[in-house]
């Protein structure tokens, strides 16, 4: 079976009701990825024993009536650490590095009962926008199988938008969880920095790295967002803000009314696709038709984001990724016989080009004489940044605007052109700069591939977001295409 | 020509925490390798530091302590460099913002008071530890994530008997904090040291060599002496002094070339992104302040004014906060304050070298010290018989029970007494005639036989006065 | 336009990095990392003075762990992992260098 046409209510009312039992729900999930992801190569790694093991658990102490996520299959992106379960983020560094703790998100969400199915294609390290820098194996489109699936949690998107899984985890350091759900015409949350925890999310820009989740309806985004949030011990940049039920506050299709909407003149500028361009405002027609005011708004630093980001970035990750050095685990090269080597060829070796260029742009950046010139000053072109988005949303409810300049691009074209992958996400980046949440979900389709729309909010109101993006969805039928592949059965 | 010498000294010490600075693995040593860690130590993919107050309060009470300024929006950084003791390959320390700034301590220099400036003091984790063999290294990280204070002196030292004397102090007024054993030996103080010369008058420092190696105080004075001749040495024959570093060679009390620097070692510090800031509050920082012990200088005003001590037995005493802390506590429980100054320095002191250990390691206790003192001062037991109760305290037996059970207790009543003296004087005629025929020397020889007759347990005080009464009758 | 960075540069911040290149990746690199670099530098259209730089959007401050020891038994997992261990230590090839161990 796929999970066309179904939420996380209709599935729990058929676990509940005995319609289906958890393990065979699992099973059929498993068969499904079986047939399906040959053509898609959503994942990395597939749980059958211990997924089908903890089904049987659940299907024995009867499925919590009052826990919609209780024995639900997910999938999780491979840089979310599963103890047990490899964890390689895509990379030959950990290609067979044994996890021995579980990152919090997926603690959480086992003590909910879901089932954890598998781990997710990427970018190496999240490093991309495509998941072609995966150093094991290239993720297809779930539209169109000569075409990317966006990145990094490309996986994550496709494995959601084919219809193998309800929902899945990705994360979103300047995009890799909103592009890849534009391109694949799903429902990604990047929430707010802090919403939810990172511990067990391997790094690769902390001041800007956020879990989120995917999945095919806003309702059950918001259902895992409750799931997944709040403050944990273990990463002190947590929030403590309280954590709604942003799935309960779903139920007026009228709440937008009233509501006022910036759209930034900048998303709508030179190099975004004339049929993107022609779906957002059609949103906007949407959003004013249910009652709420768009009007134009000006993000002027907007354009200065993506270098901005690639310093911040890359600095970051430079730092980041010294630890894999192949002393302590995984990848270390063969026959080294001095500490230096260990160093340089297991790190040569273990990483691919896309990781060593951030390695090394981010390290220039921080070396000696360039840090004033590049990392201070883009930490100081990110507080302008912040500004802008402070000013709009001080009298705007929200902001909104496509997720990505163009639909999905093909396999190979843009991979070996980096300057051209880190303008794409010109639209994704100023959101992890300045911290906010952004939803994106689909609005529309271009020559048969989905476009994605962004809803940006004020920092941790995710549910003006939900509700916005609620409304919208009922109002259009976007979420309700499914891509021709996808194992029909 | 005429040098004028400045001394920089980095000084580490090694907190005495629970648990380590950004993980809760315990601060153990002498544990099995790696016993100690986990997988926050190890630098484990998808980990995250967490900050531990404790250290946070030690790093407030050290500046305190150091009459340094308190920063009130400091955070980490990170320090990146490749080492196996290093699992981050970066160190979360502090760069831009230490935690205080603009401290001073004062020293005294053969009888010179003077006022050295530090310049920030900031906390960060310590390495792992690497042992070297042939063809391996072998790594164990417990000692990884072990909180650190770093101190940073102003440009202010001027010799190395004052480096020496900067470095008593220090160690002395963070001892006194209760935050570190501060103890070279055992590696919770560690002082990294540049000296550099110039020709007086010149007003821009000379270039700096670092030394290394140099594991206790004396070290230290030792190596820059020569250090600071050998610079003068090579400058008043025309030479110039490298940017190196130097190891201090115990045996022949030399500093020997390691290598030569070159240019700066690139750290790429930025801010670390995983932490929070810390904004330390007023009242925090009164709060620590309401709880921070007394301090040396205090409690030598205390004892001279209050406690009738000498200068010279105060500074003795405050040497060590245990010591000090033995006192007050010994006082405390009624012991007569001179005595208790004089067993601390004398026979204590004297013991704890006998045995090479420390005050807070032995079974002494300031309840059985004070027992001991009042016993002799009630006329109990004399002070020849306290030896003996001396030696049974440091091994924890409690004095009067000993006393009891040993039958050491002084005959002091004259019920007792008087029959003994006038049995003796009744035997020695001789020895009575002679007193009274102006020999003094007589009454030491009855002393005796009194002493003799009572196994030496006669209260001699009390003999004295009884015997002298029996004799003028 | 003149090159912002040379591959002179780019060898040594890979060394930095502990990172190796052979001769034709440095050619590609240098050209992709100089264009990368450019674009960086339109940074400097941006006024930035008396602009606080933003290191972290946490909303958190002050937050910190009570100081308590925990250990979490993870000692043979840890060993475990590594790619060679002895006698409970990490084993490394010998390191080459006089700056030993403080």
């Amino acid at each position: 079976m796929n999970y066309f046409g179904k939420d996380l209510a209709t599935l729990h009312d058929d676990l509940l009701n005995k319609k289906i039992t958890v393990v065979d729900l699992v099973q059929q999930t498993f068969d499904n990825i079986d047939k399906t992801d040959p053509k898609i190569g959503a994942f990395l790694a597939l749980n059958k024993e211990a997924a089908l093991k903890k089904a049987a658990e659940i299907d024995a102490a009867g499925v919590d009536a009052d826990n919609v996520l209780s024995g639900i299959p997910l999938a999780i992106k491979d840089n979310i650490v599963t103890k047990g379960l490899t964890t390689t983020a895509a990379s030959k560094m950990l290609e067979n590095f044994k996890p021995i703790y579980d990152a919090t998100v997926v603690e959480k969400l086992a003590a909910l009962g879901t089932v954890n199915v598998g781990k997710t294609n990427m970018d190496e390290f999240a490093m991309g926008g495509s998941t072609e820098n995966s150093a094991f194996k290239i993720t297809k489109n779930a539209w169109d199988q000569d075409r990317v699936p966006g990145g990094s949690s490309g996986g994550s998107a496709a494995a959601v938008a084919s219809g193998q899984v309800i929902a899945a985890l990705g994360s979103d350091t300047g995009g890799s969880i909103r592009q890849p759900a534009a391109f694949n015409g799903i429902v990604g949350m990047k929430p707010t920095y802090g919403r939810i925890s990172r511990w067990g999310l391997i790094a690769f820009a902390s001041s800007l790295d956020e879990i989120g989740p995917m999945t095919r309806t806003v309702k059950d985004n918001a259902t895992l967002l409750s799931a997944l949030a709040g403050h944990d011990g273990h990463d002190l940049t947590s929030s403590t803000q309280e954590v709604p039920d942003f799935a309960a506050e779903l139920n007026d299709t009228t709440s937008v009314k009233g509501m006022k909407i910036g759209l930034p003149t900048e998303f709508l500028g030179e190099g975004v696709d004339e049929g993107v361009k022609a779906a957002i405002l059609a949103a906007a027609d949407k959003y004013r038709e249910l009652g709420a005011t768009v009007e134009e708004v000006s993000l002027p630093h907007n354009k200065y984001g993506v270098a901005a980001y690639y310093i911040i970035a890359s600095s970051e990750a430079s730092s980041n990724l010294q630890r894999f050095d192949g002393i302590r685990y995984g990848y270390r090269a063969d026959d080294v016989t001095n500490l230096e080597d260990v160093y340089v060829k297991s790190r040569s070796e273990g990483f691919g080009d896309e990781v060593k260029r951030r390695i090394m742009l981010g390290t220039f950046s921080l070396s000696a004489g360039f840090y004033d010139a590049y990392f201070k000053k883009a930490a100081q072109v990110r507080t302008l940044i912040i500004d802008d988005f402070k000013a709009v949303l001080k009298d705007h409810d929200f902001i909104m605007g496509p997720v990505t300049p163009t639909t999905a691009f093909k396999i190979g074209d843009e991979i070996s052109d980096p300057m051209t992958m880190y303008m794409n996400d010109i639209l994704t980046i100023p959101v992890n700069l300045a911290g906010l949440p952004g939803l994106s979900l689909p609005a529309g389709q271009v020559a048969g591939l989905p476009v994605g729309m962004q809803l940006i909010g004020r920092p941790f109101d995710e549910s003006t977001l939900y509700k916005a993006g609620y409304v919208f969805e009922q109002a259009t039928d976007y979420h309700n295409q499914t891509p021709s592949l996808g194992g029909q059965a | 020509m005429n040098f004028e010498t400045t001394i920089g000294l980095e000084v580490h010490v090694e907190l005495k925490t629970n648990s380590k600075i950004f993980s809760p693995s315990p601060v153990e040593f002498g544990d099995d390798p790696n016993a100690n860690t986990n997988v926050i130590d190890w630098g484990y993919p998808g980990v995250l530091p967490t900050t531990n107050k404790g250290v946070v309060e030690s790093g407030i009470k050290a500046a305190l302590a150091l009459h340094a300024k308190v920063e009130q929006q400091t955070h980490f950084d990170r320090k990146n460099y490749f080492y196996p003791d290093n699992p981050k390959a970066y160190q979360i320390s502090q760069s831009d913002k230490p935690l205080a700034h603009d401290g001073w301590i004062e020293v005294d220099v053969d009888g010179t008071k003077k006022k050295i400036g530090i310049a920030e003091m900031h906390i960060e984790e310590d390495a792992g530890k690497n042992t070297h063999e042939r063809d391996y290294s072998y790594v164990d990280l417990n000692r990884q994530g072990t909180p650190l204070i770093e101190i940073v002196s102003k440009p202010e030292i001027a010799s190395p008997d004052e480096a020496y004397a900067y470095l008593e102090a220090l160690r002395q007024r963070i001892q006194f904090t209760g935050i570190s054993d501060v103890k070279m030996e055992e590696g919770s103080m560690r002082v990294d040291v540049n000296i550099s010369v110039r020709p007086v008058g010149q007003t821009e420092f000379g270039t700096k060599t670092e030394l290394k190696n140099l594991n206790s105080f004396n070290y230290v004075r030792k190596g820059l002496a020569f250090e600071e001749q050998r610079q003068q040495r090579v400058l008043m024959s025309g030479g110039e002094i490298q940017q190196e570093t130097r190891r201090y060679d115990e045996a022949s009390g030399q500093t020997i070339l390691m290598r030569v620097k070159e240019g700066s070692d690139d750290y790429r510090y930025f801010p670390e992104p995983d932490l929070p800031a810390l904004q330390i509050s007023d009242d925090w920082i009164n709060d620590i302040n309401a709880s921070m012990p007394e301090m040396p200088g205090k409690r030598r005003d205390r004892y001279v004014n209050e406690l009738g001590i000498t200068d010279y037995d105060a500074m003795v005493l405050t040497q060590t906060k245990e010591m000090s802390d033995f006192f007050d506590e010994t006082v405390a429980l009624g012991a007569d304050p001179k005595m208790a100054a004089n067993y601390l320095q004398g026979d204590v002191n004297a013991f704890l070298n006998d045995k090479q250990v420390d005050l807070q390691d032995t079974d002494l206790t300031p309840a059985n010290l004070a027992g001991m003192i009042n016993l002799i001062n009630d006329g109990t037991i004399s002070t020849k018989m306290a030896k003996k109760v001396f030696k049974a305290i440091t091994e924890g037996q409690e004095p009067k029970a000993f006393v009891e059970e040993k039958g050491l207790v002084q005959l002091s009543d004259p019920a007792q007494l008087q029959p003994i003296i006038d049995g003796v004087l009744a035997d020695n005629q001789q020895s009575v005639e002679d007193f009274n025929n102006g020999k003094d020397r007589a009454v030491g020889f009855l002393v005796g036989q009194i002493m003799k007759q009572t196994h030496g347990k006669a209260n001699p005080k009390v003999v004295n006065q009884l015997l002298m009464a029996s004799l003028k009758k | 336009m003149a090159s912002r960075i040379d591959q002179d540069q780019v060898k040594h911040v890979a060394g930095l990095a502990k990172l190796e290149l052979k001769d034709n990746q440095v050619d590609y690199f240098t050209k992709q990392l100089d264009d990368i670099i450019g674009l960086f530098e339109t940074l400097d259209e941006v006024k930035t003075d008396n602009i606080e730089p933003t290191s972290s959007v946490s909303d958190q401050l002050n937050v910190m762990r009570e100081d308590v020891a925990d250990n979490w038994g993870q000692r043979g997992a840890l060993l475990a992992n590594a790619p060679e261990s002895e006698n409970g230590y990490i084993k490394v090839p010998a390191i080459i260098d006089e700056s030993e161990d403080e």
